[in-house]
C-alpha cells in the first residue's frame, strides 16, 4: 500500500504565458476542469475503463490437465509390473497390478467392494459433515473473542499435532465397538483441524477490511458473518480440506483397529481382513480403493470448489493450478 | 455547522502530540481540502472526525449520524461483484431488499459504471474500483463524507477524471466532502477551502479559499498553487536539521 510519498509537486508556479483562455484550460489540466460536460465526461470515462480493463478470456478445456495424470498413472503401473515380473519377491508377497485388478473383480462380484466403500464412505461424509458443523461457529468465536482464543487457542492446536488413532481405544472402552466409537473418533481428527484452519484463514484479513465494515456501521455479528466468514474463506477452505483428510485419515484408522460388533463393514475392516487371512492381493485392493476415494473427493469436490473461489477473487493468474 | 473542531489534540501514548490545538468549522455541503505534508496527522484528524479514534483533548462537534468514509485503496471486498460491494452498505445500513437493488443500481450509474455492476473487483482498473469505493461511501447516506487521499495510487490521466467526477457528484449530491491530500494541485483543484496543517504536532496554520473563477481560470488556480506549495515548503523547512 503506498503510504504517503514524500512531497513533490510538480512545477507548481504556472507562468502565464502567450496561450488564449480556451487553450490555458487544456494545457494545465491538473489545475482546472478538463471535461467539457456531462457528457464529455462519462464518454471519457468509459474509453478510459476500456483501456484499462483486461479483454474477457474464453475458458477452454485443457486436455493436458487429464493427459498428464493419466499417462503418470500409466507409467507407474508399468513400473510395478516391471518390477514384479523380475521376480525379487515371491509373487503371493507382492502380487502384480493384473492379480489386484482381478481380486478387486471378485470383491466387486462378491459385493464386498460396494459394501465396504458404501459404509466408509456414509460415515467420513456424515462424521465430516457433523465435524463442519460443529467446528465453523467455534472456530469464528475463538477467532473473534480474544480472551476465548488466548485459553484454548493451545489446546486446539495440541488436538490437532495427536493422531487421533490415540482415542480410538479410549472411544472402544467408553462406547463399545459400535458406530459412536468410529464417529467420536472421527471428530476428534477432525473438528480440531478445521477449527485451525479457520482460525488461520481470519488471521490473514486484510485489517482494512474490519475497518470498512467498521465505517459501514456493521454489528458484531454483521462483522462476523458477512466480513470475516466471506474474507477467511480461502483459510477456511484449506481447513476444511484437511478437515476432510483428517476424518478419513482417521476413520480408516478406526475401523481397522476396532472391528466386529455392531460396527459395519468398511474398507478398513476389509484391509483388516486382507492381514487376518494374509491375503495380499486384498490388502493391496484396499489400499488403492482407500486412495482412490480420496483423489476422487479431491478432483470431484474440493478441487473446483477451490479452483472457482479463487478465480472469482482473482487469484489464479500465474498459478500452476 | 456539520463539523466544529475545538483545540482538538491527539497523542499516542507518551509520544510527542501528532495534532495539536486543531481549529476548523466547516459548514454544510462546504468541499474542504486538507493539505499537509507526511507525518501531519491528516489520517488520525479524519479518524477522530469519522469516530475511529478518540481524540486525547479538546472538543468536536460531528453529525450524530456519523460520517461516510472513502479509504486511499478502493478496499472493496473480493468475494463480491461491484454492485455487491455497494448493496453491502445499503444492507448494513439497514435498507430493505428492493430499495437495495434499485439504489444500488442507480449508484453505480452516478459513477458511470451502470454497466460494469456484475464485475468482480480485480476484473476493475483502479479507477474503475476507486468510483465504485465512492458510490459505496455513498451508499452510506451520511452529509458528511470523509475522504483519505483516495486518488493517490491512480495514474495521472485517471485522477483528473475522477477530480471532475467527484466536483460533479458533490455538486449532484448536496454532500459535505473532508478531502485529505498531499498534494497542492490536487486541493486547489478541488477544494472551496483549502485548510494547510502543519507538522509535528499537525495543527492548522493558514487556509485560503478557492473560487468558481479558480475553476476556470488556469493562470489563477497556478498562482494559488504557487502561493499554497511556498507556505508549504515553509512548513517542511521548519523540520530541516
Amino acid at each position: 500500500m503506498p503510504s504517503n510519498p514524500p512531497l513533490v509537486e510538480e512545477e507548481p508556479v504556472v507562468e502565464p504565458v502567450e496561450a488564449t483562455a480556451a487553450e490555458t484550460r487544456h494545457v494545465h489540466a491538473a489545475l482546472t476542469r478538463t471535461s467539457t460536460g456531462k457528457e464529455d465526461l462519462r464518454e471519457l470515462e468509459s474509453g478510459l475503463d476500456s483501456l484499462q480493463s483486461d479483454a474477457d478470456r474464453k475458458h477452454r478445456i485443457d486436455w493436458t490437465r487429464i493427459l498428464l495424470p493419466v499417462a503418470a498413472l500409466v507409467v507407474l503401473v508399468l513400473v510395478w509390473q516391471f518390477y514384479v515380473s523380475l521376480g525379487v519377491k515371491r509373487r503371493d508377497l507382492v502380487p502384480g497390478p493384473l492379480d489386484v485388478l482381478g481380486q478387486l473383480g471378485v470383491l466387486w462380484s462378491d459385493g464386498k467392494l460396494q459394501e465396504s466403500v458404501c459404509t466408509s464412505l456414509q460415515r467420513g461424509v456424515v462424521g465430516f459433515l457433523i465435524s463442519v458443523a460443529i467446528a465453523t461457529p467455534v472456530g469464528l468465536l475463538l477467532a473473534q473473542v480474544a480472551p476465548l482464543r488466548r485459553a484454548f487457542g493451545p489446546l486446539i492446536s495440541g488436538l490437532q499435532v495427536l493422531p487421533s488413532v490415540a482415542w480410538v481405544p479410549a472411544a472402544i472402552i467408553w462406547f463399545g465397538l459400535t458406530d459412536a466409537t468410529v464417529y467420536f473418533v472421527v471428530f476428534m481428527g477432525a473438528i480440531p483441524s478445521i477449527i485451525n484452519g479457520l482460525i488461520s484463514g481470519v488471521d490473514q484479513i486484510p485489517p482494512q477490511y474490519r475497518r470498512v465494515g467498521t465505517v459501514l456501521g456493521a454489528s458484531r455479528l454483521q462483522m462476523a458473518l458477512q466480513i470475516v466468514l466471506p474474507a477467511a474463506l480461502p483459510g477456511y477452505l484449506g481447513g476444511l480440506k484437511q478437515g476432510w483428510a483428517f476424518s478419513w485419515r482417521s476413520l480408516m484408522a478406526a475401523e481397522i483397529i476396532a472391528v466386529g460388533g455392531t460396527i459395519g463393514f468398511g474398507l478398513g475392516s476389509l484391509l483388516d481382513q486382507g492381514r487376518t487371512l494374509s491375503d495380499m492381493a486384498v490388502v493391496m485392493a484396499a489400499i488403492l480403493l482407500i486412495l482412490a476415494v480420496g483423489i476422487l473427493i479431491e478432483l470431484l469436490v474440493f478441487g473446483p470448489i477451490e479452483k472457482r473461489l479463487l478465480r472469482s477473487r482473482g487469484l489464479l493468474s500465474g498459478s500452476t493450478r | 455547522m456539520p463539523v466544529v473542531l475545538e483545540n482538538l489534540g491527539k497523542r499516542f501514548g507518551d509520544g510527542a502530540p501528532v495534532l495539536d490545538d486543531v481549529n476548523a468549522n466547516i459548514k454544510q455541503g462546504e468541499f474542504v481540502a486538507l493539505l499537509g505534508a507526511s507525518g501531519c496527522g491528516k489520517s488520525t484528524l479524519l479518524n477522530i472526525i469519522a469516530g475511529l479514534e478518540a481524540p486525547t483533548s479538546g472538543a468536536l462537534e460531528v453529525p450524530s449520524d456519523g460520517a461516510a468514509f472513502m479509504f486511499q485503496d478502493a478496499a472493496l471486498f473480493p468475494w463480491l461483484t461491484a454492485r455487491e460491494n455497494i448493496e453491502l452498505a445499503l444492507k448494513l445500513r439497514g435498507a430493505g431488499k428492493t430499495e437495495r437493488r434499485t439504489k444500488a443500481q442507480e449508484l453505480l450509474e452516478l459513477v458511470h459504471l451502470g454497466s460494469a455492476g456484475d464485475k468482480r473487483p480485480h476484473e476493475l482498473s483502479g479507477g474503475m474500483r476507486q468510483r465504485v469505493s465512492l458510490a459505496r461511501s455513498l451508499a452510506q447516506d451520511r452529509q458528511l463524507l470523509l475522504m483519505d487521499e483516495p486518488f493517490a495510487a491512480l495514474d495521472a490521466i485517471t485522477r483528473d477524471l475522477l477530480h471532475d467526477e467527484l466536483e460533479r457528484i458533490w455538486k449532484e449530491t448536496g454532500r459535505t466532502i473532508v478531502f485529505v491530500t498531499h498534494n497542492v494541485r490536487e486541493a486547489v483543484r478541488l477544494g472551496q477551502r483549502v485548510l494547510l496543517l502543519s507538522s509535528r504536532p499537525g495543527r492548522v496554520v493558514q487556509e485560503w479559499s478557492v473560487t468558481e473563477e479558480h475553476r476556470t481560470d488556469a493562470g489563477l488556480a497556478g498562482q494559488l498553487t504557487g502561493v499554497i506549495t511556498a507556505r508549504l515548503r515553509e512548513e517542511i523547512r521548519r523540520h530541516a536539521k
